[in-house]
């Protein structure tokens, strides 16, 4: 198995079988976009954090691309500046969440008895506490001094419904002819989960990550809106909490200032989301091959 | 001299696949017969069940008749079935021909009662008339021997499969077509069951006067039924004649080997064989015979040009180079 | 004869809980009701019936994948559910079993390879990975599948149906078991290389010495791959009939056995067409929840005795040498 192999597997079949759905591809070339822009984005793009009091609120022009703040500075750059922060907390929180989730649904799952059962109450308890009241009650209480808090606290909050989800697809995979062969061959618990039942269940997982992912970015936003995370430097979310309270929606001007960052967020979104489509196929060995 | 009702003339169907063109019927000419039962016999990726669902055009969308005719006469015309468009389809299917699919759950919806089911069937073929309907379907419950009023008000998985299958035979016949075609009707049934729904066909085409095509995998039902067989392999026809001429005076290779690879319980120990290899890729296929890489008769000759289908016997074809050698394969 | 059985079913029976209806009670469906029967170390058995009749769990409850809710299963006569750690062990290495269905019986994420060396590693037969590949490479040679080298790394879909049913022999071949459940191991092969699976399976219970259970509904296959074996008739749960497959198929005592034997289509149109079906007294399965009082055969039986068969069920009795029926047409024969 040679280099060129690996790289083959790796790189090329996956952007194939990606480009076979229209919308994956999208989605794809969309949040390879923002993410670029995130991460390499801002050694091109400085901050722009001059005040210039002469250019409030001016409209795109080809020196500000997407037009200044309320304190005449550059939107472009905040934007170029403002997703990492949010997206590597969310990153960080989905993958908790699925961590947990992916734990404790399938161990219920496969387990059965009083295991699922006891596992599956504490689930449906957390379920029905309505999450982003609980976040913010959360947020405001503990003292949030750094962005990993604030991924572990949604991540620890979102992971039952995951759960549920991973928990269903576990039960059915084991119904299946050759989980009873494994266990026929007395293969073990630990390896029928983690080699036999979890790597079926790969695609599943990845999505149920981006899903988790995606609703960490609302409630990290949600947070920052109300003002329940003083620690933060620059991102979307504060982007929109300062539109906000600076009153940019009732200015004409002030459009750019609070649509940006809503249109950056629900862009990375969209992509994530449409993203997923594709992915199924690059986990699927069947599917791989066309079949 | 038997009428002819429908005439299949050169048949290509394929379907789109992501690596190809899945090439499932290969220029295949039929007839059928008024009031004869034909059998299709062949495994998979034989294409069988490809060319009894074009006939009736309910093929997947990936399917596609490529080129050829399937001329239909009835009511004193002739029609080529190939170039309905949806809207004679609608008027064609089920009064004409109708089809009888696997008995399989999936086959039905499984949240409508088999009322809802067959009234929305005849719906779809523009047949409005409720009493009309729930008339009929009744008296055609009746004769497959099930209780009209317990199944008509019950789910599909309340009834056993074999009441299944009886249900979509009984749907079928609602229009009284001329031509039934019924793709795997016994398979996946219990003995008791099939010998049952054997013995309705049996008495349908007594009744009735259908001509019906079977589409199987299993020979014992073509020994049942049929009055010709089609033995297929690879999308195309390798022999076609009468049931006496394929079970007993075989002359492909395939149909002995298929023959001899089927025990049966009653019959005595006979020697028995199987046939080594599997079916080829329908999307590259190599030249000359399909079969030639399984067959124990191969001659360099075979692997080169594709035998076309010849007499061998009154009503008895066979597409293989080497059919004078293969005397009675019993 | 005890000591030769290897597996032993004593007084067995096996219910699940279901749920009748939206809002009605919970009810007991019972699969399989009081069954007995001794597998003798090296011997066929064919287990046949229809759908419902049982003969699936029976596979399943000896090769341990679910519990009897009465009875006991015996393994080399001891009860696999009161075994200890090791012994449950070795038990589970003894005996294996063989799906339908190639194409869910293989794990579609891992290569054959993986599929084959997992049970090797596990239980220490190979240390190391050549070791392991070294072993597989056997495994497929023993199932023909070769060269063995095309196959090793594959995944399961790009092998046809037969060839994914000779992976699955291989596997449950990796422990060295001397009890194989083949539970309709051909049923969804294609016609013509049916035969060439059962001779695989023929060959190595010659050269393994290992004992089968071969589960089918198709009569015909039981009588070709069983016929120096026995073979055992299911109804609803029941054994009705057991002997010896020749006698079985050419001397049926049970009524219900020979409603199958007189129904079953052949590929002969001569000898099927002149066949007469038996006519039952109807054509309804008993449902499993409500399994009809004495024999269950009664509703539909053509030789039933008012007032015996619909009241008690029949003992098995022994008509012949090592032929035995449950009925009662042969009672004090």
């Amino acid at each position: 198995m040679g280099v060129k192999n690996i790289l083959k597997k790796i790189l090329i079949e996956p952007l194939v079988i990606i480009s076979r759905d229209k919308a994956g591809l999208v989605g794809f070339i969309v949040l390879l976009f923002i993410l670029l822009l995130s991460f390499i984005g801002p050694y091109f793009v400085k901050l722009d954090t001059e005040v210039k009091l002469d250019k409030i609120y001016q409209f795109p022009s080809r020196e500000h691309i997407l037009g200044t703040d309320n304190q005449g500075r550059d939107i472009f750059s905040q934007i170029v500046n403002g997703g990492k922060d949010v997206i590597i907390v969310a990153f960080l929180a989905g993958l908790i969440s699925t961590l947990i989730a992916v734990s404790l649904g399938s161990l219920s799952a496969y387990a059965g008895g009083l295991t699922d059962t006891v596992i599956m109450f504490i689930t449906e308890i957390i379920l029905t506490i309505p999450q982003f009241p609980l976040l913010a009650v959360l947020a405001a209480f503990v003292r949030l001094t750094n962005p990993t808090m604030l991924a572990f606290i949604i991540g620890f909050l979102g992971w039952p419904a995951l759960a549920r989800a991973i928990r269903s697809q576990v039960l059915s995979i084991k119904e299946r002819d050759y989980i009873e062969a494994a266990r026929v061959l007395d293969l073990g618990r630990i390896h029928i989960i983690f080699s036999e039942i979890l790597p079926n269940m790969l695609s599943y997982i990845v999505i149920s990550l981006i899903m988790a992912m995606t609703g960490a970015v609302y409630s990290q936003v949600g947070l920052i809106i109300l003002g329940l995370v003083p620690f933060y430097g620059h991102n979307w979310g504060l982007m929109i909490q300062l539109a906000w309270t600076r009153g940019a929606i009732f200015y004409k001007g002030s459009i750019f200032y609070i649509l940006s960052p809503i249109i950056a967020i629900a862009l990375f979104q969209w992509s994530a989301v449409t993203f997923t489509r594709s992915l199924e196929g690059i986990f699927n060995p069947r599917l791989r091959a066309g079949e | 001299m038997a009428k002819e009702i429908l005439n299949i003339e050169n048949l290509f169907v394929e379907y789109s696949n992501i690596r190809g063109k899945v090439k499932a019927v290969r220029g295949v000419n039929l007839k059928l017969y008024k009031g004869e039962n034909l059998a299709l016999i062949g495994e998979s990726g034989s294409g069988k069940t490809t060319l009894g669902t074009a006939i009736i055009r309910l093929l997947p969308s990936s399917g596609y008749i490529k080129d050829g005719k399937i001329v239909y006469k009835g009511n004193g015309n002739e029609y080529d079935i190939s170039k309905f468009n949806e809207k004679d389809l609608r008027q064609f299917r089920w009064k004409e021909i109708a089809m009888v699919f696997q008995s399989a759950l999936n086959s039905f919806n499984p949240v409508l009662k088999i009322w809802d089911q067959i009234y929305d069937t005849a719906k779809a073929h523009g047949i409005n008339n409720r009493s009309f309907v729930r008339d009929r379907a009744v008296s055609l419950l009746r004769y497959v021997q099930l209780d009209p009023e317990r199944v008509i008000n019950s789910y599909p998985h309340e009834l056993s499969g074999g009441m299944r299958q009886r249900v979509l035979i009984a749907m079928s016949l609602l229009l009284e077509p001329k031509i039934l075609i019924l793709d795997e009707p016994t398979t996946a049934l219990d003995i008791l069951t099939q010998r049952n729904i054997i013995e309705l066909l049996r008495m349908i085409k007594a009744d009735m006067g259908l001509s019906m095509i079977f589409i199987s995998h299993d020979l014992s039902l073509a020994a049942e039924l049929a009055d010709r067989v089609a033995v297929m392999y690879a999308g195309a026809i390798v022999e076609l004649g009468s049931v006496e001429d394929i079970f007993y005076r075989p002359r492909h290779p395939y149909t002995l080997g298929l023959i001899k690879a089927v025990p049966t319980v009653t019959a005595g120990f006979r020697e028995l064989y199987s046939i080594p290899g599997s079916p080829p890729d329908l999307i590259n296929l190599s030249p000359g015979c399909k079969f030639a890489p399984r067959c124990e008769y191969k001659k360099p000759g075979c692997e080169k040009e594709e035998p076309m289908l010849v007499e061998v016997g009154p009503e008895h074809l066979v597409a293989c180079f080497r059919h004078k050698e293969i005397g009675n394969g019993r | 004869m005890e000591d030769r059985a290897i597996i032993q079913l004593d007084h067995v029976s096996k219910s699940f809980t279901v749920r009748s209806g939206i809002f009605g009670g919970r009810k007991q469906m019972q699969v399989i009701g009081n069954l007995s029967l001794s597998i003798q170390r090296g011997e066929v058995l064919c287990l046949v019936g229809e759908s419902g009749c049982g003969k699936t769990t029976t596979g399943k409850l000896i090769v341990g994948l679910i519990r009897p809710t009465s009875g006991r299963i015996l393994f080399e006569g001891k009860d696999i559910w009161s075994m200890n750690g090791d012994e449950f062990k070795s038990y589970r290495r003894a005996v294996q079993i063989i799906h339908q269905d190639p194409y869910s019986s293989l794990n579609p994420v891992h290569r054959i390879y993986n599929i084959l060396s997992a049970p090797l590693f596990r239980h220490g037969i190979v240390k190391n990975r050549s070791e392991a590949e070294e072993k597989v490479l056997e495994l497929l040679e023993r199932v023909d599948l070769t060269p063995p080298g095309d196959f090793i790394y594959k995944y399961p879909h790009q092998l046809s149906g037969g060839q994914r049913q000779r992976v699955v022999i291989a596997r449950s071949l990796t422990l060295n078991p001397k009890f194989i459940v083949a539970d309709e191991a051909v049923s969804m092969l294609d016609v013509s290389i049916r035969l060439s699976i059962i001779e695989l399976l023929r060959r190595l219970k010659e050269e393994m010495n290992v004992t089968f259970l071969f589960i089918t509904h198709d009569l015909a296959m039981a009588k070709y791959f069983g016929w120096e074996g026995r073979i055992a008739v299911m109804y609803l749960g029941r054994i009705v009939e057991i002997g010896p497959t020749p006698r079985v198929i050419e001397n049926p005592l049970h009524p219900y056995t020979k409603a199958l034997l007189m129904a079953i289509p052949e590929a002969d149109p001569q000898v099927t067409r002149s066949k007469k079906p038996m006519q039952l007294r109807s054509l309804d399965i008993p449902s499993l929840l409500n399994l009809p009082l004495g024999c269950t055969f009664n509703p539909r039986c053509p030789f039933w005795i008012e007032g015996t068969c619909d009241r008690e069920v029949p003992n098995m009795y022994e008509p012949e040498k090592d032929h035995y029926v449950s009925c009662f047409l042969f009672r004090g024969k």
